[in-house]
């Protein structure tokens, strides 16, 4: 079996108001080759779940996005994503928020295929009350009530690893895969970008197994595009480069999206990109960061 | 070291480090839990006591791992060579988190007289909220599973407000909000750090109640700058200052000094 795609044609599975999940971290391995392919399409009204940075700021920006389903939205360093921020402040987006266990539940239920988790993450709080969608209910083996967070089914989702195979197998290094498996798990459509497409034959030597978190039947399709994390990091390769997401902050009080998306993303490929960001030697160099 | 140094007041001291080793206290009798301090100042609380009183106290590496000594937060230029013990990827924190064995300083844009408290959204509506901030993150979660502690580098009437957190984040002492089967045992809100007092949520009713004010401060200053009723008791004690010992360690934990850019204009400890 082969996977491979093209960023174009795996993109193109994703169709108008789909439920679309995002990897990664804020500004950590975020798909955001993808992401930026997504931006040239002329998909709408899409749900997207994330731990979200710019790539949801990105989709909002663009006019992607009927709803976002998050915990929070920030580039870590820069707290606050600008255009998630514009979104919300003009009113321009449906959002159901939840706690970050909540969403990791969410995941888990619809890659188990049950339509909830019960727990106690919500409770007293604001996120049942603007959630209409959150029930709390009773428990047939206590006294006390639960919220029952429903499954968060996706229809597609969009990873970035280190190294793949052609059949799907996935590798991630850096020391942490984020929730990754349970948006794989959760979606009908899994779509990774890798930063390097490896024979099988590559995790058979030393440990390399132990880090791939999911099987390969739960990867629908493979892109390879080494640099395909940046401007976020991809850790050990590269860590997430500040100057670019400082200038991508800025370009919210001057100018807005479209400067930022004429220059990087508009009409370009993604090899014009890479090339209009020093290249992918200098994506490569980004340092990674201490925390 | 010499066995006076452990328990000499130091004389010169910035606010700075009086509010770190003032939320260090927080941590002193967690035993074995993950502590967790969200920013500059909580952190070196949180790595202040695993180095002194409570050895016993687990923190990670702030990305994956959890470590048998806490990193310092400055003069670090890669995790190389830290004193990892276990992975701690994100997934794994909410298990701990839903096991109930941490303890999180946080800092909230919102503290009501309740407790709850509010990072996620200021003004306007729900739905076109004037000021969008970060979102509820794990706030929800922490605040049913877990100890929470809070620290506000500025105390004022906007942090400390009036009514109810425009977004409650957190779930707080409030019966309006009580879940079914829960009583006010179930929620474990201790210590609050503010640049004027420590608080804790001890007095009646679970009220928000002075334990101790800064040296130079007055309680009307507190209350003054607090939106809602408080409970404090006469002749309250001073916050105590660090001693050399603590001082030593933050120098070590801290050898760029970073804590001093933490507080506006880096203020004296002894403000009277």
């Amino acid at each position: 079996m082969n996977k491979v795609q093209t960023a174009q044609e795996a993109v193109a599975q994703i169709k108008d108001g789909m439920t679309i999940g995002i990897g990664g971290w804020g500004p950590r391995r975020k798909p955001m080759a993808l992401i930026r392919e997504l931006l040239r399409s002329d998909v709408k009204d899409l749900t997207v779940v994330a731990y979200g940075g710019a790539d949801v700021g990105m989709l909002c920006a663009a006019g992607k996005v009927k709803k976002v389903i998050f915990a929070f939205v920030s580039l870590d360093f820069i707290p606050l994503e600008p255009y998630f921020r514009q979104a919300r402040q003009t009113g321009s987006i449906e959002v159901m928020e939840i706690d970050e266990g909540m969403m990791l539940l969410g995941l888990r239920a619809a890659a188990w295929n049950i339509p909830y988790i019960p727990t106690a993450l919500g409770l007293g709080t604001d996120v049942i009350k603007h959630s209409p969608d959150l029930k709390v209910i009773d428990s047939p083996y206590d006294d006390k009530e639960w919220v029952a967070m429903p499954a968060l089914k996706l229809d597609v989702s969009l990873v970035h690893v280190n190294r793949a195979d052609s059949r799907g197998v996935c590798q991630i290094t850096g020391p942490d895969h984020y929730m990754d498996d349970w948006f794989a798990r959760a979606a009908d459509i899994s779509i990774v970008s890798c930063e390097e497409l490896v024979d099988t034959e590559f995790f058979a030597q030393g440990d390399e197994a132990r880090s791939v978190y999911w099987e390969r039947s739960q990867t629908t399709t493979v892109v390879e595009i080494a640099g395909g994390a940046y401007p976020s990091s991809c850790s050990p390769a590269y860590g997430f480069d500040v100057a670019h997401f400082k200038e991508y902050n800025a370009s919210a009080k001057a100018g807005g999206f479209a400067t930022y998306a004429d220059k990087y993303i508009t009409g370009k490929t993604e090899e014009d990109f890479q090339q209009s960001v020093g290249g992918l030697d200098a994506i490569q160099k980004t340092p990674l960061p201490v925390y | 070291m010499s066995a006076t140094q452990d328990t000499v007041s130091a004389k010169d001291y910035s606010l700075a480090e009086l509010m770190i080793v003032a939320g260090a206290e927080a941590f002193r009798n967690d035993g074995e839990v993950l502590a967790t301090g969200i920013g500059m100042i909580p952190r070196l609380a949180a790595s202040l006591a695993m180095k002194s009183f409570n050895p016993d106290l687990m923190m990670t590496d702030s990305e994956a791992f959890v470590l048998s000594e806490p990193n310092p937060v400055s003069g670090r230029s890669s995790h190389e060579g830290q004193k990892q013990e276990t992975w701690m990827g994100f997934s794994r924190i909410f298990d701990n988190v839903w096991s109930g064995k941490r303890h999180a300083m946080v800092g909230p844009t919102q503290i009501d007289k309740y407790g709850q408290t509010n990072i996620s959204a200021l003004g306007g509506t729900y739905d076109q909220p004037k000021v969008q901030m970060l979102g509820a993150r794990g706030f929800p979660g922490n605040s049913i599973c877990h100890a929470n502690s809070f620290f506000v580098p500025s105390h004022n009437t906007r942090v400390f407000m009036d009514g109810e957190c425009d977004m409650v984040c957190s779930i707080g002492y409030n019966p309006e909000r009580l879940p079914k089967g829960y009583t006010f045992d179930d929620i474990d809100i201790r210590l609050v750090i503010t640049d004027l007092c420590v608080m804790d949520w001890n007095g009646p009713q679970n009220m928000l109640r002075v334990v101790s004010l800064h040296p130079g401060i007055s309680l009307d200053q507190v209350l003054e700058n607090t939106g809602f009723e408080i409970h404090a008791e006469a002749d309250l004690p001073t916050t105590p200052a660090p001693t050399e010992e603590q001082l030593e360690i933050l120098r070590q934990l801290d050898p760029k000094d970073w804590r001093s850019k933490q507080i506006k204009d880096n203020p004296k400890g002894d403000r009277s």
